[in-house]
């Protein structure tokens, strides 16, 4: 093993794919020449050249739409939009396309492909460029949707996505592209299932259940709780869809309690949506509401401080945590 | 006296190409067959509609000159078709049985367009490399980009040859989809099939300039315009089109003015192509009034016996909803949408 970031996670997770399989194409804005916004893709149009590593106009409908095309015609499509934001502009092809093709044509037509693309809040970018839509997509039967929050998760879902047979939506985190991780070397074949989430650090008294960025908020908070003497579990629910409702529901009936954390908005978002699941078939293991940390219901402001006060805080899943685990649990 | 001068001009204009074109008789018989084959299906899936037996769905009529042309040229099973919903001519003439457009319409469990799982009129087929998913105008044509830039990049020589009414060039996706065949010279044919009215909205009230094809100089392509009631004159077009699709030269808009006819059943129009072409055959004898009687007759025949066959078909098991949302081996814990691949807990 060794230490790399999560953009050169990414960019193995696409290059060890090129190599393996001559079907796999990229496709996308900037990605040559700019190497891609953020930089994931630098490098791949020399190595692969500029018809399998293809820069488009800026169009985001025809990035989706071709890619859509080139997978019904046999091609493995990686499709990078500039931001997810921006893919609200391709968001017929991704809804009414990609995710019916199989079921509209009784499984004789597919599409497998991927589409990659940044979300999040946090580094200024105002109230358009600032946004974490998963749950758009998620509500979407046919598409798979799905947010890692490591390098190693970053690579080996990504391979993964790209084998799959199915349309995929790999949604990464803008502040996420430059934390670093241990992924094993490059060439060493591995890939991390699309279906399946991961605990992320034991405890007995509370569970915290996240995704994405959120996940490393959700560690810091589990340290500082721990130093009071409650043990928070935290559960990565990496894939929002197909969600891994045994891994929250195992937690919860450990700890009898859930923080659901996320940057997104409260309302109809995947928070809610975990929280519901989990009140549905964990019911009788919940011995307290479930709490949930949120994004402030606005569109993401510009002032840095203003920015600070709209998404969640370490400390805002501390005060969550403490709302519903007894101060006899803390010693 | 006016009138039969101008018949005569029409089929010395017809004796040309076809000589142009080098068509034997017979392949103008298959030409005239097809067209007629779509007419006697269209004017069954009518009947169906008007029983309610169907929703849904939009006739070829008039058009079938216009979509029999267009994919005379087309290599079936090595390019890739993309229709809109009022292809059904373009459908048939490259093989798609009728019996799979009447299990279609009726939705029954063998259709093997979809299972029974998509609206009629949004057909598909995996090895006549018919790719639908159009029941939003235009986003066809960006699939067609895609499929050429995939055929282009695996050298297959395939092109991809779209559908689409005039309408659907005011949406965003035509004008994407143009400027990206464009800007890579794809192997691809953007074929509109202008009837002048997009529903209810005229052509003068959906764009500035007078003709689809005006908007291929914004793309850098060959703009055509084609009579589409002449399927002599759609085959030459739609040969030019492949020709340069295949070699390497990109995309053509090729836009075929296309009549609109009245209702099946009244008088016979002297703009329908299904009735300029026999009167043509005729006169040139190539086709017999009895051996066109005969012609219809054996096609009724047939096509009455494929509808009786779908109607007696058997819907889709409901036990079955959750089939081909995903691949069959695609595992998820999901428990909440078997679908999914999840169980019931």
């Amino acid at each position: 093993m060794r230490t790399i970031t999560y953009r050169e996670a990414l960019r193995e997770a696409m290059r060890e794919e090129m190599l393996r399989d001559e079907r796999v194409i990229v496709i996308g804005e900037d990605i040559d020449g700019y190497g891609g916004t953020y930089a994931v893709t630098k490098g791949l149009a020399d190595e692969f050249g500029r018809e399998r590593v293809r820069d488009t106009p800026l169009a985001e409908e025809v990035i989706v739409g071709a890619a859509v095309g080139a997978a019904m015609a046999g091609m493995r499509p990686v499709a990078e939009l500039m931001t997810m934001n921006f893919s609200l502009l391709a968001s017929d092809q991704i809804v009414n396309t990609a995710a019916k093709v199989r079921y509209m044509f009784g499984g004789q037509t597919h599409v497998p492909m991927v589409i990659r693309m940044p979300a999040g809040g946090g580094a200024q970018r105002g109230a358009q460029h600032s946004q974490t839509l998963e749950s758009w997509y998620a509500h979407i039967p046919g598409l798979k949707v799905v947010m890692p929050a490591t390098p190693y998760d970053a690579k080996g879902m990504l391979k993964a996505a790209i084998r799959d047979e199915d349309p995929v939506l790999l949604i990464e985190h803008e502040l996420l592209y430059g934390i670093k991780g241990e992924v094993p070397d490059e060439g060493v074949d591995f890939t991390v299932p699309l279906n399946r989430g991961e605990v992320r650090r034991e405890g007995r008294d509370v569970s915290l259940i996240t995704f994405s960025r959120c996940v490393h908020l959700c560690m810091q908070a589990a340290e500082e709780l721990a130093k009071e003497g409650i043990e928070a579990e935290v559960v990565d629910m990496r894939c929002i869809r197909p969600i891994d409702l045994d891994l929250a529901l195992d937690s919860v009936k450990k700890t009898n309690r859930a923080v659901v954390v996320e940057e997104g908005w409260k309302y109809y978002g995947t928070g809610q949506g975990f929280a519901a699941l989990i009140y549905e078939y964990g019911f009788d293991d919940l011995d307290a509401p479930i709490q949930h940390v949120t994004g402030v219901d606005v569109p993401a402001p510009y002032a840095k401080n203003l920015e600070k006060a709209a998404f969640p805080v370490r400390n805002d899943i501390i005060d969550a945590v403490k709302r519903i685990v007894p101060q006899r649990v803390a010693r | 006296m006016r009138r039969q001068d101008d018949e005569r001009m029409r089929f010395a204009r017809l004796d040309a190409r076809r000589i142009t074109l080098d068509l034997q008789a017979d392949d103008l018989l298959r030409a005239y067959r097809n067209m007629l084959r779509a007419r006697l299906v269209d004017e069954r899936l009518a009947e169906l509609r008007a029983q309610g037996y169907a929703a849904g769905g939009a006739s070829c009529r008039g058009h079938e000159a216009a979509q029999v042309g267009c994919v005379e040229p087309l290599n079936v099973g090595l390019d890739y078709i993309l229709p809109y919903y009022r292809d059904l001519a373009a459908l048939l003439a490259i093989g798609m049985p009728p019996e799979a457009i009447f299990l279609n319409q009726l939705s029954r469990a063998t259709d093997p367009i979809s299972g029974g799982r998509m609206r009629p009129a949004q057909w598909n087929s995996r090895a006549l490399r018919v790719v639908s998913a159009s029941g939003l105008v235009a986003t066809q044509t960006l699939h067609a980009a895609g499929i050429a830039f995939a055929a282009k990049l695996r050298h297959e020589n395939a092109v991809a040859v779209t559908f689409f009414g005039e309408g659907a060039t005011s949406e965003g996706d035509f004008h994407e989809a143009l400027n990206f065949a464009g800007l890579h010279h794809l192997p691809v044919i953007f074929v509109c099939e202008n009837n002048g009215i997009a529903l209810s909205t005229p052509q003068s009230a959906q764009m500035s300039v007078a003709h689809v094809a005006d908007r291929a100089a914004g793309y850098g392509m060959p703009g055509v315009i084609v009579d589409g009631s002449d399927v002599l004159a759609v085959i030459g077009a739609a040969r030019e089109a492949f020709m340069r699709a295949r070699s390497g030269l990109g995309p053509t808009l090729l836009e075929v003015i296309v009549p609109r006819l009245g209702p099946a059943g009244s008088m016979p129009d002297p703009h329908d192509p299904v009735e300029q072409l026999r009167v043509y055959l005729i006169s040139r004898g190539d086709l017999s009034p009895e051996a066109d009687a005969q012609m219809r007759a054996d096609l009724a025949a047939g096509l009455d016996a494929a509808l009786k066959a779908a109607l007696a078909a058997p819907l889709p098991d409901p036990a079955t909803v959750g089939e081909h949302l995903f691949a069959p081996d695609s595992a998820s814990p999901s428990p909440t949408n078997p679908a999914d691949g999840g169980k019931e807990r």
